[in-house]
């Protein structure tokens, strides 16, 4: 190829020269490298940059649609950010069950928290799978007109079969009545697993009771209902036995002692307002 | 020259489809079938990255150093997919959910790499960019009948809208689970190769060897 040839014209910039260069040269070879990783680089990072703000808003906003979902009060179509403000977020302390103002809750990050010595706890028995636990988590109260606690809604993860599982349970303002539960990000089987989406089952969890009279937790997913009866029973997923232990483990561990528990016990005492 | 470029569009499409004839992308296609929402935007993604990435990669053909090329055209084909990435991920949020980390394996695509190296490394970038966009075509018009199958027979839907009710949601139909399931695109795929092979009989491939038959008597 005739413009491939070594050409010392002097009139050229260095870039017609590097581009004259015989392609198999070594100084063409790492010329092209250099000038194509750079010009991706460049391109790929201004893409990521300048995107970034519509991303968070989408999960910002896909975060809120789900907390709206589990809570009941979602319409399709209307506007999240409007209908979301009747939600009040609060950072909880897992280990006194009550609110603290050490973070600013618009700001508090639960996942740095996770992975803050001082912040978080390894947990000795860890049956949703979840590592590390942060002593912090932030909530979300519903308040009815007259501005009494109406419901609760409490962030749970825990592992499935492939995935973690996370998700939103809304409970009662009495802190023992599920009013639903719903998962916003997991990777189950389609099919199977992943009917943890199923409106019909999810609406299986609304007016399940976590507690019997004694206080001891009782609510079960599974196949058959537990000694305790129907009310703690959630009928566990056709095919899918490992996500529904899965989602039978995160709910057991983040209403009991390592969970709410404390919180529900100050909210039924009536100590949270 | 016009039918030389409609044929560029259309060849792949039935004729040299790259996944029944050329058995590449098998891989993606198994994995993001299950409905056929994703599908369509999966083949609009693979469709974007072929097209473009062909396009760009014979613009350089001339300055991509033989040593390198593979890495080249890597790095053009990561940096495309990176953007369709981004950008389903800013304005299409839900879907890029479900097609989590299958946008980012279109880098590994054998089309995409097949492509930029036996077509346009050798051909202008007109032409190669509408030989990337009928592979891509290609490619979309098998995971579209896949997706059709899996979808109306697996979750009893297309697009999303019930056609079958199912049992789950208190109707007749019982779901094929196992049509949810990636290896159910195996077969899938595996009866359109025979149906594609039995219609156009052009496309059999000869047998590698022949077994010998030792005269018995």
């Amino acid at each position: 190829m005739a413009d491939n040839t070594p050409d010392n014209n002097s009139g050229k910039g260095p870039l017609r020269r590097f581009l004259d260069l015989p392609t198999d040269s070594i100084p063409k070879t790492l010329f092209v490298a250099i000038a194509l990783c750079l010009f991706a680089s460049m391109v790929v990072s201004v893409a990521a940059v300048s995107l970034r703000p519509i991303q968070e808003e989408n999960k910002l906003r896909d975060k809120r649609i789900n907390i709206l979902q589990v809570a009941g009060v979602y319409a399709p179509g209307a506007n999240v950010r409007e209908a979301f403000e009747a939600f009040e977020p609060h950072v909880l302390d897992l280990t006194t069950g009550r609110f603290t103002e050490e973070f600013d809750v618009a700001t508090f990050d639960e996942q740095v928290a996770a992975a803050d010595p001082d912040l978080s706890r390894a947990l000795a028995s860890d049956p949703a799978g979840i590592g590390r636990q942060s002593n912090f988590k932030t909530i979300y109260l519903l308040r009815r007109e007259d501005g009494s606690i109406d419901k609760v809604i409490l962030p749970v993860h825990g592992y499935g079969l492939w995935s973690t599982l996370y998700g939103f349970i809304a409970l009662e303002d009495n802190g023992n009545d599920i009013f639903g539960l719903q998962f916003y990000q997991h990777a189950e089987t389609p099919g199977l697993g992943a009917e943890v989406d199923n409106p019909r089952w999810k609406s299986l969890w609304a007016g399940k009771k976590l507690r019997d009279d004694n206080g001891d937790l009782q609510i079960t997913v599974d196949k058959t209902a537990p000694p305790a009866g129907e009310d703690f029973h959630i009928d566990a997923l056709a095919g899918a036995t490992l996500t529904s232990r899965g989602v039978d483990n995160l709910v057991k561990f983040w209403m009991g002692e390592e969970g709410y528990a404390t919180f529900l016990n100050n909210l039924q005492a009536g100590e949270i307002s | 020259m016009t039918q030389k470029r409609r044929e560029l569009l259309v060849d792949p499409l039935v004729d040299n489809n790259p996944i029944t004839l050329q058995v590449l992308g098998i891989c993606s296609a198994l994995a993001v079938t299950s409905s056929l929402q994703v599908s369509f935007v999966m083949a609009l993604a693979v469709i974007a990255v072929t097209g473009f990435s062909s396009m760009f990669i014979s613009m350089l053909r001339n300055h991509i150093p033989g040593s390198i090329r593979i890495i080249v055209q890597m790095v053009i084909i990561a940096s495309l997919v990176i953007l369709v990435d981004q950008i389903l991920k800013a304005f299409a949020y839900e879907i890029s959910k479900t097609l989590s980390v299958f946008v980012g394996l279109i880098i590994t695509n054998c089309i995409v790499m097949g492509r930029a190296e036996a077509f346009a490394m050798k051909n202008p970038p007109v032409a190669s960019f509408l030989d990337g966009v009928g592979n891509g075509l290609g490619y979309g018009l098998i995971l579209m009948l896949v997706g059709f199958i899996r979808e109306l027979f697996g979750a009893g839907s297309l697009f999303g809208i019930t056609i079958l009710e199912t049992v789950n949601n208190g109707g007749w139909y019982v779901p094929n689970g196992m049509l949810l399931l990636p290896p159910s695109a195996f077969f899938i795929i595996g009866l359109l190769i025979w149906a594609f092979r039995t219609w156009k009989p052009k496309q059999v491939e000869e047998r590698e060897f022949k077994i010998q038959t030792v005269e018995a008597h």
